[in-house]
């Protein structure tokens, strides 16, 4: 078996370095090599510089050992050997990577300052690989399924021209940010604060798409497909394939949409088209869509069942071991905000700051966001704008005074309309990791 | 070309059994080593970030061909909850059986990539300071 064998260069290309002839199918034919490095570390050579070096010659030296079952690896995958945070095409450079395969990067909450958070700084979170060579020109998007009256194809010049545009601020929030903070930790991408934005989306109604091609009574659910690869190269797997109720996808913010913020949406945040579902778990908001199904059932597609997006239906002690059965879906995301001005690490001179940020409630709006500079002692409550739209953030800001030098932390606290507010430690637990809408804090010192 | 290629492989051979013959210890961690001390500073690989020790080998073939170190070095599981990762991986995601290897893995994973107690709310780290 041949390999390509690739890896990144600090631009980010992908570079092409060598094909070697090498036989690799078996692990214990190469065990020997195992033994060699180690003599090498022993002696104090430069690992760093061997795998460098050795990146540069052939397969087997490359990596100083074999890809062990390396026949099952799919011909067009890249081994993951070399890492490096290269930057992402289009997206600022500050923003974190969790990982490189499949992407997911979060923004730090000092760039998410922006009222219309722009396409460099919002978060990406893939589940697969973004479709290559996309071609706006002969992409469609299908709309189907049992509930369906009738199955239709659109290009994308029909769903501009025969549908009417619609341009609104939504926000879209992982399920899982803040998974990081959970205790016992809960697995997947560690999301800290920023896997959360909020841009200004142009598409059309979804719900004036499937009104057009038929709605039967019986519709319970629509579901999304996307062109994204499975990581496994299996073209027969998906990724990922979620939804929501047909209530939530007729509401009149759900869109179809094609550009962010006035310019054609980010690769890797679902160029050409994809569903935006405000408010709700971003997983439900497809990427790359060519295909909806109106369901009469629950969507069944991968990441739908089992525990994914999902949180106990009753509340659980942190650590418990819940039944799949026992897990509901995830709808509405939490009240949440974010302190966004100044960046946490902030030594003042002076005892006075402006603060700001944002505060978003899922499907509700936020009521009041209040501040607190003696760990939640007492509460201050700051400005707060109206949101642009329904299910667009709201901004808020205040003005500090401390009364006198030391450390302080500033804590905000947002409260929806039905009066829930954020905890102020973390929230029920939950085995993956969701929904945790502890409130923002960031560190202050006064000279 | 044959010929020179053997005489490469044969180099390759030699080498490697001279580098086992006169660090036969250089694999296995003795009692000493395997003490929680050693976890203070475990070395680091610079080009993974994850934690070099015998079985790191076995990490990069079995894990990293597929997806991101990142993933195993942000995440935080018991020996249990690493095993169940990975069933998930071999159940759903087209990942092959360890067979043998598998307790050594897993051994690697609960120890540096272990929970540790973090109460309901950790303190603010503060990556840098800076004047306003």
């Amino acid at each position: 078996m041949f390999f390509n064998f690739f890896t990144s260069s600090p631009k980010g290309e992908k570079l092409k370095i060598a094909k070697t002839p090498f036989l690799i199918n078996d692990y214990q034919l190469i065990f020997p090599f195992f033994s060699y490095i180690y003599s090498m570390k022993k002696k104090q050579l430069n690992r760093r510089g061997f795998m460098q070096r050795a990146a540069l010659t052939t397969f087997g030296t490359a990596i100083g050992m074999p890809i062990v079952f390396g026949r099952y690896l799919p011909e067009n995958l890249i081994p993951v050997i070399l890492e490096k945070d290269f930057p992402i095409e289009g997206k600022h450079p500050d923003l974190v990577l969790l990982n490189d395969r499949p992407v997911n990067a979060e923004t730090p909450p000092h760039l998410l300052n922006d009222s219309i958070t722009p396409a460099d700084k919002f978060f990406i979170r893939n589940n697969g690989l973004p479709p290559e060579n996309v071609n706006p020109e002969t992409w469609t998007l299908t709309i189907d399924g049992e509930s369906a009256k009738s199955t239709r194809s659109f290009s994308l010049a029909a769903l501009k021209t025969e549908f009417k545009e619609y341009t609104y601020q939504l926000v879209l929030e992982c399920g899982g940010n803040g998974r990081a903070e959970f205790n016992p930790p809960a697995k997947g991408n560690q999301w800290t604060t920023g896997a959360v934005g909020c841009a200004a989306w142009t598409g059309i109604r979804l719900a004036d798409v499937l009104q057009a091609v038929g709605i039967k009574d019986d519709a319970v659910y629509i579901g999304y497909y996307g062109k994204d690869t499975h990581l496994s190269g299996d073209k027969n797997k998906q990724p990922i394939s979620r939804g929501c109720p047909i209530a939530k996808a007729l509401e009149p913010e759900t869109l179809i949409a094609w550009s962010m913020n006035g310019e054609d949406i980010p690769l890797h945040n679902g160029y050409p088209l994809r569903l935006v579902v405000g408010g709700w778990p971003a997983s439900c908001s497809g990427k790359w869509l060519e295909r909806i199904s109106i369901r009469n059932r629950i969507h069944d597609g991968p990441k739908m069942g089992g525990q994914a997006y999902r949180v106990p239906c009753e509340a659980v002690a942190p650590g418990t071991k819940v039944a799949d059965e026992e897990m509901c879906i995830i709808e509405s995301m939490p009240v949440k905000s974010l302190i966004t001005y100044p960046k946490t690490g902030a030594i003042l001179n002076a005892r006075q700051l402006n603060i700001n940020g944002h505060a978003w409630a899922g499907d509700l709006k936020v009521k009041r966001v209040d501040y607190s500079i003696d760990f939640g002692q007492t509460w201050q409550t700051a400005q707060l704008s109206p949101p642009a739209n329904r299910l667009a953030w709201q901004d808020f800001s205040a003005t500090i005074r401390f009364p006198e030098p030391g450390y302080y932390e500033v804590w905000a606290r947002a409260t929806d309309e039905k009066g829930k507010a954020q905890p102020m430690i973390l929230p029920g637990w939950n085995p993956k990791g969701y929904l945790n809408n502890a409130c923002h804090r960031i560190a202050v010192r006064v000279k | 070309m044959k010929i020179k290629v053997l005489i490469i492989l044969s180099g390759i051979i030699i080498i490697t059994l001279l580098a086992c013959e006169t660090e036969p210890s250089s694999v296995p961690l003795t009692e000493e080593e395997n003490t929680p001390d050693t976890l203070a500073v475990p070395e680091v690989n610079e080009a993974t970030g994850l934690v070099m020790d015998e079985t790191f080998p076995l990490i990069i073939a079995h894990c990293t061909s597929c997806h991101s170190a990142k993933l195993i070095t942000q995440n935080r599981a018991t020996r249990d909850g690493w095993a169940s990762m990975i069933d998930w991986m071999q159940a759903t995601q087209g990942l092959w059986k360890f067979d043998d290897h598998e307790p050594q893995i897993l051994d690697y994973l609960a120890k540096y990539y272990g929970p540790t107690e973090s109460g309901r709310r950790e303190n603010l780290a503060v990556e840098e300071w800076y004047e306003l």
